[in-house]
């Protein structure tokens, strides 16, 4: 049975294109066979991070509107075995995602798919809603900053409250906190939240810590998930992220400081 | 209020006033109009409580009739009661045809009882009922427990509401804003285990978030009225 995971956060800019393309490259380079979906209609940004946007011909809403069928939209991964991407329109709005449209391609995914990873556009409005409507799980991403923490609380409630599992009262969506752009050094300065902090606010379990990283911008750029950036710190992460969720037990990196970690943790501030 | 004449200062002194009073009555529930089976059960009843029936005012009630469209000497009943020691002030219920009968004889027809004829109300919507929520409560989330308690079994997050016409417990940090007695009962009181809300409010008396002390932030405590003041006190661990 395929497994349909939403990658959300409620704030814009907090990595979650970044994350999507990094989470279903690590789970396709680990044998899977994963579809990700571009839900940023209008805002076409993950075809870019993949490195795929120049073999764009059909896109997700012209499959809904039957204007192509979904082997014809799908874009197969030029370096990872068992990848597809299926991108966004770029020329039309949110409205055009309908709840049935959506349920469509998800159900004929699923019959070749094993994981099916939902990139999520920001805000709580339609996009969002249909991203995240289907889910089993979700990978929440949050910087540790207080608005873009409020805003993965506010979909939290969400997922718990308008996803189809919580109307149908099936077993609740999975969650999983990923925290992007942590920087140790800066949390114990208090220009930050620290990950407890992060923690405690949100209450669900930590999946991974992504590090503050040049490397995600140089890929971005590049047009290479930054999982695939062998000897980067965000890659590696990413790289933990992914065995984690498939059942591996790793501890946490990236999450103490490098120099004076200790003493600074211990007299400086909270 | 009591409605009194204007005439007081001319000395004309006020021979009455008028208001209206509840009574308890003895009200006989008639479930046929046989006057022989009435008469012969009335005399048992009277044999066992003799003073009880002294010159007891009763209403009856017609509300129990088997067939209560068909007309009835009710003047003949009341002669029996009135036989027996009973004053009979009045029916209640009855069909049209009956209450015709007793007007015609004189006899007062009182208004319905509004409980009459209705069961018992299951304890449902009406009585205060405590919500539980078992889930966190999260940021745009909005929670309200009508005529009860709220508890909450985990964090109440920065941007969510609780809200009871009771009182609310919350089993975790108080982040967001929690409104209790909203109905206007000065008697609720909120409970949480680490006060970093926005905004408490008992019965429309709120304080927020920058008006809490420094010794309540972040502590387990207790949340009431006190002569119209919101008090803060600890939770003694």
């Amino acid at each position: 049975m395929a497994t349909v995971i939403v990658v959300t956060s409620g704030k814009g800019g907090v990595g979650k294109t970044t994350t999507s393309a990094s989470f279903a490259t690590g789970l396709a380079l680990r044998g899977f066979r994963t579809a990700v979906i571009d839900f940023d209609v209008g805002l076409r940004n993950l075809d870019l991070i993949m490195g795929c946007e120049r073999r764009v011909v059909y896109d997700f809403i012209n499959v809904i509107n039957n204007e192509a069928n979904l082997n014809q939209a799908l874009i197969r991964d030029k370096r990872v075995e068992n990848l597809y991407i299926l991108p966004a329109s770029q020329t039309r709005d949110k409205e055009a995602l309908t709840k049935d449209g959506v349920e469509k391609i998800l159900n004929e995914l699923k019959q070749s798919f094993e994981y099916i990873v939902c990139d999520s556009p920001a805000g709580i409005e339609r996009g969002a809603l249909m991203a995240l409507y289907y889910a089993d799980e979700a990978l929440v991403v949050t910087n540790p900053e207080v608005s873009s923490v409020r805003d993965s609380d506010r979909i939290l409630g969400i997922l718990a409250s308008r996803s189809r599992r919580a109307e149908q009262g099936d077993a609740p969506v999975k969650e999983h906190l990923v925290l992007a752009r942590y920087a140790p050094e800066r949390a114990n300065r208090g220009d930050m939240l620290t990950m407890q902090d992060v923690l405690e606010i949100l209450g669900i379990p930590l999946l991974g810590v992504i590090p503050e990283s040049q490397a995600v911008l140089q890929s971005s750029n590049a047009g290479v998930p930054v999982i695939l950036e062998e000897g980067s710190d965000a890659g590696a992460a990413y790289g933990d992220l992914v065995d984690r969720f498939l059942g591996k037990d790793l501890p946490h990196r990236f999450i103490e400081s490098q120099k004076k970690g200790f003493l600074k943790r211990l007299f400086g501030g909270s | 209020m009591l409605l009194r004449s204007p005439h007081v200062a001319s000395g004309d002194a006020l021979p009455f006033e008028l208001k209206g009073s509840l009574f308890t009555l003895t009200v006989l529930h008639l479930f046929n109009l046989d006057r022989k089976a009435i008469e012969r059960h009335l005399a048992e009843k009277i044999k066992q409580a003799p003073s009880f029936f002294n010159s007891t005012p009763v209403v009856i009630d017609l509300d129990g009739l088997a067939d209560p469209k068909e007309g009835g000497d009710l003047k003949g009943l009341c002669d029996l009661l009135r036989g027996h020691g009973m004053i009979p002030v009045g029916i209640r219920n009855g069909g049209p045809k009956l209450q015709a009968v007793a007007r015609l004889a004189g006899i007062p027809v009182l208004p319905e009882n509004r409980a009459a004829g209705k069961k018992p109300e299951p304890p449902g919507p009406g009585t205060p009922r405590t919500r539980i929520v078992n889930h966190p409560v999260r940021s745009g989330q909005e929670i309200y427990a009508p005529d009860g308690d709220l508890v909450v079994l985990g964090a109440v997050s920065a941007g969510a509401d609780v809200v009871a016409d009771g009182n609310i417990h919350v089993y975790g940090a108080l982040r967001g804003r929690a409104l209790a007695g909203v109905k206007g009962d000065v008697e609720a009181w909120i409970f949480c285990q680490s006060l970093e809300a926005q905004l408490v409010s008992i019965a429309g008396r709120y304080r927020l978030s920058d008006q809490l002390d420094a010794s309540e932030r972040n502590k387990a405590v207790q949340i009431h009225l006190k002569e119209e003041r919101l008090i803060i006190e600890r939770l003694a661990r």
